[in-house]
This record gives structure tokens, sequence and C-alpha cells, in this order.
């Protein structure tokens, strides 16, 4: 069995799949990586199914020793990473000898990166996912993230383990997968709350991403948007990336290990084609929102969808 | 009932208004909760059950609606919502389970209710009545939502019914007993929380591991039943 040791476990370091959906009765929302695009496309690269389980870090990444060679692929934010002393480049598949450690160091980007190892990261799976829900401590390694001493161990994987091919992603198939500031979003259910008056408003201004943001919510500060009709409604269940208007009049955009029910009005929702940008924001960045028609919604969905499934974006 | 689009890959079904209703608006606070409207979400959700509809990923009830998130890949609103008005049209027919009865033991009180004398003095009423009046209703579990196993329970005795802290508690330790408006309901886990805390039970709400994971599931009936702070500690013990 091949075992990887944490030396240091960066920020906020969690086992990550693509969640588990189907326990909303429950009350249990999906969790799963924050920036699915870059766990899909690095399983790949690794040559992994696209939804095995991956080590997601966070603005800061960790140091990893792997006692056996290994075959993986960092994605998502440039972590400024190093193999022993050796850079290493994000977006490609990347051959680890036995005894090598990968360093990984605070973001030059975005928010999150993703390590894919061959095989995957082999944690006992709670409700059908390998994915971390930190906010219930549900999941993953421990239900927790993970420290330093860790052991991780590696699952078995499709292909050998010995025989690597250097892929990488494709250019053109980066830049549309690229992560957006401007966030499209499609009208909420209860838009018509807002008058016009204050949806224009919504559009027209710049929100800044608050450092009280995590993998449940993003909280944003800037123009706070009055509800014409005065706030609280009765609950009901909430969509990943449904933008609420909260008493303050400030807007939360519900993530991964989003509540699965709520009770304040919902001004827009932010697309899925652009779910993964909201994974690589930080902490005062500054994003606006665009209001698109929910065909084209769905057309850019679409559209992601096939070029992750098409042949011409693992290149090698 | 109403349909509302959510998202592009969610859906609301809204019951107890009327279809004609102009334009789609969520129900407001003051239309009242029935029990009718959440018996219908219950059917609503026995029925995708017993026939799950292709390209649906979740489910998320609540008191009158039902969210249905579904890949957009595989399955269009328009194409969703004439699934499930012919689920409607079919589930009146469809058996709910006979309701279980839950009682859950709670230690009222002292340091795991920090809020009930205030709260028995909000109504000028004594603790000991507050906690009786707390432990003499049959409750309903409208849904589970907000985190694992949290269950919305009501309705509270009017006399009992009071708003939310005006500033919520960052930690509300698990097994938590609060009320909210005219609910209550049990903390699973420990996390932030504005419901005002009346005591605490010993029972784990949420296990993973257990073969019925959540201790209550939507649809079920609860009472609570007052318990001291020995019969607390000695549950506490043999949960451990």
């Amino acid at each position: 069995m091949s075992l990887i040791e944490v030396r240091a476990p960066g920020l906020l370091t969690s086992v990550q799949d693509l969640g588990r959906e189907g326990f909303g009765p429950m009350g249990v929302s999906p969790s799963g990586a924050a920036d699915a695009v870059a766990l899909r496309v690095g399983n790949r690269l690794a040559g992994n199914a696209e939804g095995a389980p991956g080590l997601e870090m966070t603005l800061l990444g960790g140091t990893f020793f792997f006692r056996e060679a290994a075959v993986a692929a960092l994605t998502g934010s440039d972590f400024a990473s190093a193999l022993d002393d050796r850079r290493v480049e994000t977006w490609n598949s990347v051959e680890i000898l036995a005894g090598q450690t990968l360093q990984l160091g605070p973001t030059r980007a975005g928010a999150r990166c993703y390590l894919c190892v061959r095989g995957g990261i082999d944690v006992k799976l709670f409700l059908g996912s390998a994915s971390t829900h930190l906010l219930s401590g549900l999941g993953g390694f421990e239900g927790r993230a993970l420290r330093k001493g860790d052991v991780l161990k590696v699952g078995r994987a499709i292909e050998g383990f010995r025989t690597f091919r250097k892929r990488n992603i494709a250019r053109r198939a980066l830049e549309k997968l690229a992560p957006r500031k401007v966030l499209r979003v499609t009208a909420g259910p209860q838009s018509d709350w807002f008058s016009k008056e204050a949806q224009k408003l919504f559009y027209a201004r710049t929100y800044r991403v608050t450092e009280e943001s995590n993998r449940m919510g993003l909280r944003l500060e800037g123009a706070a948007i009055a509800s014409a009709l005065g706030g609280e409604m009765i609950s009901e269940g909430v969509s990943l990336g449904a933008v609420q208007i909260t008493a303050s009049g400030l807007p939360i955009i519900l993530f991964v290990e989003q509540q699965t029910t709520g009770g304040y009005p919902k001004i827009a929702n932010v697309i899925s084609a652009d779910m993964s940008s909201l994974g690589q924001l930080r902490p005062r960045d500054e994003i606006r929102f665009e209001l698109v028609e929910m065909e084209t919604a769905r057309a850019l969905l679409v559209e992601q969808e096939e070029l992750l499934a098409s042949k011409e974006l693992i290149l090698g | 009932m109403q349909f509302q689009i959510a998202s592009d890959q969610s859906l609301l079904v809204y019951f107890g208004r009327p279809e004609n209703e102009n334009g789609a608006k969520a129900p407001r606070l003051e239309n009242q909760i029935t029990i009718e409207s959440n018996e219908r979400v219950r059917r609503l959700l026995r029925m995708t059950d017993f026939e799950p509809i292709r390209g649906v990923r979740n489910l998320h009830p609540a008191y009158c609606s039902l969210l249905i998130k579904f890949d957009a890949m595989l399955l269009r609103h328009k194409e969703l919502e004439e699934i499930v008005r012919g689920y409607i049209d079919r589930m009146e027919r469809a058996a709910l389970p006979e309701p279980r009865l839950v009682e859950i033991p709670v230690c009222y009180g002292g340091e795991f209710g920090p809020d009930l004398e205030e709260v028995a003095e909000l109504h000028r009423i004594t603790p000991a009545q507050a906690i009786e009046l707390h432990a003499s209703t049959h409750y309903l579990v409208y849904f589970l939502g907000f985190a694992p196993g949290f269950a919305y329970l009501g309705e509270l005795p009017e006399a009992l019914v009071t708003p939310r802290l005006t500033m919520p508690r960052r930690s509300v330790p698990a097994g938590s007993v609060g009320i909210a408006g005219s609910q209550t309901g049990v903390y699973p886990i420990s996390t932030p929380g504005g419901w005002r805390l009346l005591g605490r039970t010993p029972v784990e709400m949420f296990r993973p591991g257990r073969a019925e994971m959540s201790l209550l599931s939507i649809g079920d009936r609860v009472r609570f039943v007052a318990i001291s702070r020995e019969k607390f500690a000695q549950a506490k013990l043999e949960n451990a």
C-alpha cells in the first residue's frame, strides 16, 4: 500500500471528491470540491476516474512526503510548488519517486489548489462519498482538515502505478476554464421581491469577498440591497450558488457546504458553469454579477461539460 | 400548487397556494404554515422515493415546499415540471407511513438551558410552567434542514412563542434544545445558532454508522420528556 505523510498541512487542506448528492431530506448537503472542474481535470491528468478523492488546499499548500513512487497532478491555482528542488507546473502530470517531498507554498492567484494522486486518496466513504464536510465534522479524513503527522493511504489505480505518461491540459481549454470575477447569474426565486432600483444596484456594483467566507458560503460586502418586502420568509430548500440577501441587505452566496434550507430571499443564483469560479475567490477579491437568461446558463453548462469530456482536453 | 425555477439546475414546488396567483412569489411569513401543505410535501417526497426521476440529484423538503435539484444535462425545467405534475395528480392515493412517536429526554434549565428563565419571564410564567408547556406537546417533524439531522418541530404552544436571539451564539453545544418563533428543535452538532436554549438531551440526534443515521425523519411525531441531571449524566455515560 502506498502512503503519503503530511509533513505540513497548509492552511486548510481536506479530502474532497465530487460530493454526496441525495441526502437533502436528512439535512446533509453535498460538500465536495470547491472547484470541481480543477479536481476533475486533475484526476484525468493523474490517470483516475474524474471523481476520485484528492486533496483540496486553501491559500497556502502543504508539504507531503511520498514513501512510495506515485503519479500525481496539481490543478487549480498555482501554489508555487516544488518536488524536492525542482519546480512543478500546475495542470501537468508529474512523476514522484519514492522518498521525494512535494512542497507547496502560498497561492499566486486564486484560492484553491488540488493534489490528485493516481489511485485517489483512500478514506472510508460516508454516504457514498469521500468528501469532508468540515463544518459538521463528517466524511473525508476523520471528518476534519489534515494535520501534521497524518498518514494518507493511496487507493488502487485503474492504470499501473509505475506507468508514467506526461500529460497536460490543452492551453485553449485552460483559457476557457479560467476562473471568472464577473459571475453570471440567473434570476433567483424571489428576485421579484426586490424593487427595480434594488436590482439595478445589485448588478451595477462591485462586491468584495469578506474574510468570513468559507466552504459554507461567501459573505460579500458592498452596496446594501433593500428588500422591498422587508426580509424574512418561510424557510425553503436552497440551491447551490443561491445569492441570499440577509437582513442587513448584504449578499451571501451559498456554497458547497451550504445549509439545505434557509429563510432569506434569493435575488439571484450563480450559474452552474461559473460554480468553480466561486471556489477560486479569495477574501478581498472584487466581483460583479451579470444577469443571463436560463437558456444561456444551460448552453454554457453544456459547453463546459462537452469541453471536460472532449478528447482534446488532455494532451499526451 | 406552484412551480418556480430556483436555478439552472433546480426547481421549487410550493404547496398551499392557488395556481392562478399572479407571478411566482414565495409564501410570506404571514401565510400560515399548514400541516396540510406539509403533508403534500411528504407525499410528493414519498412518490419520488417510490418512482425516482431520472436526472434528479437531490431533494430539499421544507414546510410547504420541495426543492428539486437535477442534472441539466439530462432534464429540463419544463420536463421535470410535467413529471412532477403527474406525481401530484396521483399522490393522494400514496399512503404515508404510520407516524412514529419518538420520545426525547431533556434536562431543562441550568447551564443546559441558559435561556429558560428569560423565556419564562417574557411570558410571565415560571420556568417550571415553561418546561411543562414545552414537554406537554406532541410535535410534528416538518422537515430536516440547516444541518445534518436538524429537525424543524412545530407547533410550540402559543404561550411559548418567542423570537430568536438578536445576537446568535457563536457556538451552541450539540444536544441543545431550542425554540424560535413557533418552532422547536435539537442541535445535532455544535454550530453557531440563534435559537433560545431551554435544555439539552443526552441522545445523539445524528450518528454516522448507526442504522438510522438521523434519529428523526420527516413526518415523525416528537415528545420531550423532562429528566434529571443524574439521568442525563447516566445516559451520557451509556452512550459513550
